[in-house]
């Protein structure tokens, strides 16, 4: 017998040894462990989603304002990169060998199965020269983006812009995706849900060169991508950009309001950007630089900016009064250069005295409308000047002021009206009076209102009484009507009758002679405004005008502002003038008038 | 003496049978791993699964062909057999093909052969020639070198190819040379070798030298059994050591410190030399090789390993090794195998289904890496039929060369056994992440004709042998 048979165990144990720790091993990677499967799946699995084309924004009058231009998105999935030609790859993208290494390191660092943008919006002819070449570069594929177009590069604020989602938009709603477009502002983020459509999505089965095997499921769990709807916006391009036009020379606003519907024909806000400069690769650096910019290009003045009313806010006052009853439009007041009383003076300028109501309103007097806040707040129906300033104050803000409109603006702001408990911290309750708080009663001191308030005001005066909460989208595609919140009218607190004799007053102010507001005559309209100037700690005071034309069945209703421009009539009421007049009649009949706006010089200054 | 026996008879049926089996599976599962829509039909002979098929039906005619082969022609020309296939590896080297950096093909018209596949064979009919010579004395000098000789001269030609993966197959023939009484010291020596190959490439050197300082001193107390020579033996070696280090705490010298340990020996070690000497105690010398051995081979395998090895199988050992974790890098094969079966999961995703060996994920899915195609589509009970197949196989065959009645059989069998069984454990051992990326076929399996004849002929001389067994009478 051979002396070493017994050795036959030794390796027959061996062999079965290793066949039990195969099993042990098996039994753990495939039964115990799960994490295999995910991991395969994610592994064979590429989802594409379809974008669908973003909504197209017409103005009123149908010609569009955006639409979508096709770009590419050069995707990277790091996991399924190989080695590649990296000098072809980098002369066709025009980009240095260092910034693919480093986009593939940022690509790798948030997924390695995941594809992330490589680099974005790559122009056609690009794409053309790298489709043909992508095979030999797998781990890279191209995704079809659109980009946003602007044919008339103008409402760049009403407009908005979209960008890429940020995280927390990620957080709040599971739709959006890493490189996700959401709009970030105006019209694009008010009606986001109705532009962007729904995203689409197709899942293929790929092998390891991204190459694609066939459909998942059959194709069951694919979904169709949903195109954006169109939205017919409110803006007359035409006025928009005459608008921006003749805000050129200046920083301010021109917000104007079809009165009969709280529809915004243009919204106008100064300094503006063009709105092209934030899309495609330009973007980051135009973005940098607008940021920069000291006029602050980003902040829309005509929703944010708040500005104390002036002159105009005698109209409001005007009205309460008459509503009060503690005036009538034959009340007359004496004007001796202006309004003194218990050691204190309010200024007024050189005009005929007395005056009733509606002179007072057309001559802007500042004594008249001193004696008319007077009479509001010493009514004898209140007990105190704070109850009654509080009656005011409710008027007040039937008007739409110190409280948001709920426009479709995002970002209105709600301006403020300082309420008795304001008065009450600086001063102490029951030790402040009219005489603390006259500079009220001709628009200053602190109330703070937006111009998109102002041009609302300027249409419930057109109104005589009622607004329509101003918005900014008529018509959404698919939808048989816009939300019902801009249907509704919004009356103020004031009886209609009482808005006849504003509406005469701001009617002679532009018209008769002796009006503060001459400058905003146009020919075969009667345009009604009212001029106000809000003083400005800072320097020049700042040039306001609300207006409204035609008087009869007004269609537009305006609010300017002019930061430092002085008197409202030296540019605010032409600038009025000229929009109403190229919103009704499309011509300017006064051509000078519109040279004197655009070169932007004062007469006294020239 | 011998005796007419009909063949068909004695021939081991069940053998027959596992081998049907697997390279049915095996075909079976190329066709899972390269499946593509466009080309339906298994019998497609362009694709892989088509040609399979062709050298399959091959394969059995070389088994055919084989039995109709008188057994006595395998041990009469086992040298010249073995010759021959040492001049074609010269051959290859020389003339032939080279394929993914490799001079291991011969390329005839369409059909690439793989001379060390058929080395394999040559080699275990050598070894079994030489280890059944009469009266070979196993535990010679000479006999041992001889038979490491014939073990590893084709390993060494097939390592300059470089073909790494079948060159290690032939450490395999240790198991042969075991069972015919080959020294174990050798063994356990290569044992403890494989031990501090990797305790050296996970651990610093210095940390190894100490813990076989520290344990030969142990080994020496228990032999001894005197604490008071151990102490002193202790003492020789730490009172030099313990000067040098403060030495170069204080920065009179500047030594790496583990040529402190090394110094420390050095100037011990003639003391311990002459203590046993003069007491002609032999076990001291023998601590002392064994000490010195260590440290040399250590030395060395952090030298070879650092300068020798190419810088890939440097990362191979060290993915292994979990020095390096790299999944998309080099750890990549392994983690997708990985992957691919644990996808599987305990009943598998059908037949087909796999995508992970479909879509390449899994690289050589249908050569090296073809269990991973068993493990995503027939799951953890597909993988344990196929290892209960091959361990079945495996002790059968063990069954078999136990019960020849020549020397020459029996080794000849246990050459298969070990032949097939390395190549069972690597491959599958790498799929699943237990071994290093070892590039070689899963028996029966695997795509490849080459393989599958070698493997064929491997065993189906074996089974040859097994018929006729009775004709030898004893």
């Amino acid at each position: 017998m051979n002396p070493y048979a017994s050795r036959k165990y030794v390796i027959g144990g061996i062999i079965i040894l290793a066949g039990i720790i195969f099993l042990v091993r098996l039994f753990l990677i495939q039964v115990v462990e799960s994490s295999y499967k995910s991991t395969a799946e994610s592994n064979a699995r590429r989802i594409e989603i379809q974008y669908p084309a973003r909504g197209l924004i017409y103005d009123r009058k149908g010609e569009i304002l955006v639409y979508n231009e096709a770009a590419y998105d050069l995707m990277v999935t790091p996991g399924q990169l190989q080695a590649f030609d990296t000098v072809d790859f980098c002369r066709i993208l025009e980009i240095p060998r260092s910034e693919v290494i480093r986009k593939i390191e940022a690509a790798r660092d948030y997924s390695t199965f995941k594809p992330s943008i490589f680099l974005r919006q790559i122009s056609s002819i690009t794409y053309a020269v790298l489709q043909e070449k992508l095979y030999k570069f797998p781990g890279f594929f191209v995704q079809p983006r659109t980009l946003r177009k602007y044919p008339g590069d103008i409402a760049a604020h009403a407009l908005g812009f979209v960008g890429e989602v940020s995280e927390e938009d990620i957080e709040e709603n599971p739709y959006y995706q890493m490189g996700d477009y959401i709009g970030v502002t105006g019209i694009e983020l008010a009606y986001e849900e109705e532009l962007r459509g729904n995203k689409g999505r197709k899942i293929y089965l790929v092998d390891v060169h991204n190459r694609i095997k066939g459909s998942y499921q059959g194709g069951r769990s694919d979904r169709k991508a949903e195109v954006g709807r169109n939205v017919v916006s409110t803006i007359d391009a035409g006025l928009q950009e005459y608008g921006e036009k003749l805000m050129t020379k200046f920083s301010g606003s021109i917000v104007a309001i079809e009165p009969a519907t709280g529809e915004v024909l243009s919204l106008v806000t100064s300094p503006a950007y063009e709105p092209s400069l934030l899309v495609g690769r330009v973007r980051s650096e135009n973005f940098r630089q607008l940021s920069a910019d000291t006029l602050k290009p980003w902040f829309n003045r005509a929703l944010m900016a708040f500005y104390a009313p002036g002159s105009t806010f005698k109209t409001v006052n005007g009205v309460i009064a008459l509503q009060e009853g503690v005036i009538t439009t034959a009340s007359e007041y004496y004007c001796d250069l202006g309004f003194h009383m218990g050691g204190y003076s309010v200024a007024c300028h050189m005009h005929p005295s007395p005056l009733d109501f509606r002179g007072a309103v057309q001559h802007s007097c500042n004594a008249y409308f001193n004696y008319v806040y007077r009479a509001i707040l010493i009514d004898p129906k209140f007990e105190s000047t704070a109850e009654a300033y509080m009656n005011w104050r409710e008027h007040v803000l039937s008007f739409g002021f110190g409280h948001y409109l709920q426009s479709d603006f995002e970002n209105e702001l709600t301006g403020f009206v300082p309420d008795d408990q304001y008065y009450n911290n600086i001063y102490g309750e029951g030790h402040w009076n009219f005489l603390t708080v006259r500079s009220l009663s001709i628009g200053q001191g602190e109330l703070g209102i937006t111009p998109l308030q102002m041009a609302n005001l300027a249409a419930t005066l057109a109104n005589h009484g009622f607004y329509y909460t101003p918005h900014v989208v008529k018509e959404i595609e698919g939808q048989d009507q816009i939300d019902a919140r801009f249907l509704e009218r919004h009356y103020t607190s004031v009886d209609s009758i009482h808005f006849a004799a504003v509406a005469d007053g701001m009617e002679g102010a532009v018209n008769r002679s002796g009006g503060t507001s001459w400058r905003a005559r146009i020919a075969d309209i009667t345009v009604c405004g009212k001029t106000g100037t809000a003083e400005n700690p800072h320097g020049e005071d700042h040039s306001i005008f609300i207006a409204f034309a035609p008087k009869d069945k007004p269609r537009i209703a305006i609010s300017v502002y002019v930061e430092n421009g002085g008197f409202g009539n030296i540019w605010a009421a032409p600038i009025a003038g000229l929009m109403a007049e190229k919103y009704l009649t499309d011509t300017i009949s006064r051509p000078y008038m519109e040279e004197y706006v655009l070169r932007g010089v004062r007469l006294d200054q020239q | 003496m011998r005796r007419s026996i009909n063949i068909l008879n004695n021939t081991d049926w069940l053998t027959v049978g596992i081998y049907l089996v697997l390279v049915i599976l095996g075909w079976i599962n190329i066709y899972a791993a390269v499946f593509d829509e466009q080309h339906e039909s298994i019998l497609d002979l362009s694709q892989r699964y088509g040609k399979q098929l062709i050298w399959i039906i091959a394969a059995i005619v070389l088994a055919i062909a084989i039995f109709l082969i008188d057994t006595k022609f395998y041990s009469f020309f086992a040298y010249i057999i073995y010759a021959l296939s040492i001049l074609l590896l010269i051959g290859v080297l020389l003339l032939g093909e080279e394929i993914h950096g490799a001079r291991s093909w011969f390329q005839i018209g369409s059909l690439n052969l793989q001379p060390s596949e058929f080395t394999k064979i040559a080699t275990s009919l050598a070894l079994a020639k030489y280890l059944s010579s009469y009266n070979l004395k196993i535990k010679s000098f000479q006999a041992t070198a001889w038979i490491l000789a014939i073990i590893f001269s084709p390993a060494l030609l097939i390592a300059i190819q470089p073909d790494m993966g079948s060159s290690l197959v032939f450490i395999a023939f240790i198991i042969v040379a075991y069972r015919e009484g080959f020294s174990d010291v050798i063994l356990i020596l290569g044992v403890i070798m494989a031990v501090l190959f990797f305790l050296a490439l996970l651990l610093d050197k210095l940390i190894i030298f100490v813990v076989i300082i520290g344990l030969a001193l142990l080994v020496y107390w228990m032999l001894s059994r005197s604490p008071k020579k151990t102490f002193i033996a202790a003492v020789l070696i730490v009172v030099p050591a313990g000067l040098l280090y403060l030495l170069s705490r204080l920065e009179l010298i500047v030594i790496n410190s583990y040529y402190i340990i090394l110094l420390a020996v050095a100037v011990a070690l003639p003391f311990y030399l002459i203590f046993a000497y003069r007491k002609r105690i032999w076990n001291i010398y023998l601590i002392l090789l064994l000490v010195v051995g260590s440290a040399a081979f250590t030395f060395s395998v952090d030298y070879v390993f650092r300068n020798v090895l190419k810088e890939h199988q440097q990362h191979r050992v060290n993915i292994l090794l979990g020095l390096e974790s790299d999944p998309l890098g080099l750890g990549y094969n392994v983690n997708q195998s990985k992957i691919a079966i644990g996808s599987g999961g305990f009943a598998g995703k059908g037949f087909l289904q796999g995508t992970q060996t479909k879509f390449d994920f899994v690289p050589e899915q249908s050569t090296d890496f073809i269990f991973c195609t068993v493990g995503e589509e027939w799951g953890f009970i597909g993988t344990s039929i196929v290892i209960g197949l091959f361990l079945f196989l495996l002790i059968r065959l063990i069954k078999i060369a136990e019960r020849q009645r020549s020397d020459f059989s029996r080794i000849y069998g246990y050459g298969v056994v070990s032949i097939l069984f390395f190549h069972f454990a690597v491959n599958i051992g790498m799929t699943i992440g237990l071994l290093p990326v070892i590039g070689i076929p899963l028996p029966f399996f695997s795509y490849g004709g080459s393989s599958l004849w070698a493997f064929t002929i491997l065993l189906f001389i074996l089974v040859r042998l097994d018929a006729t067994r009775m004709e030898l009478l004893k």
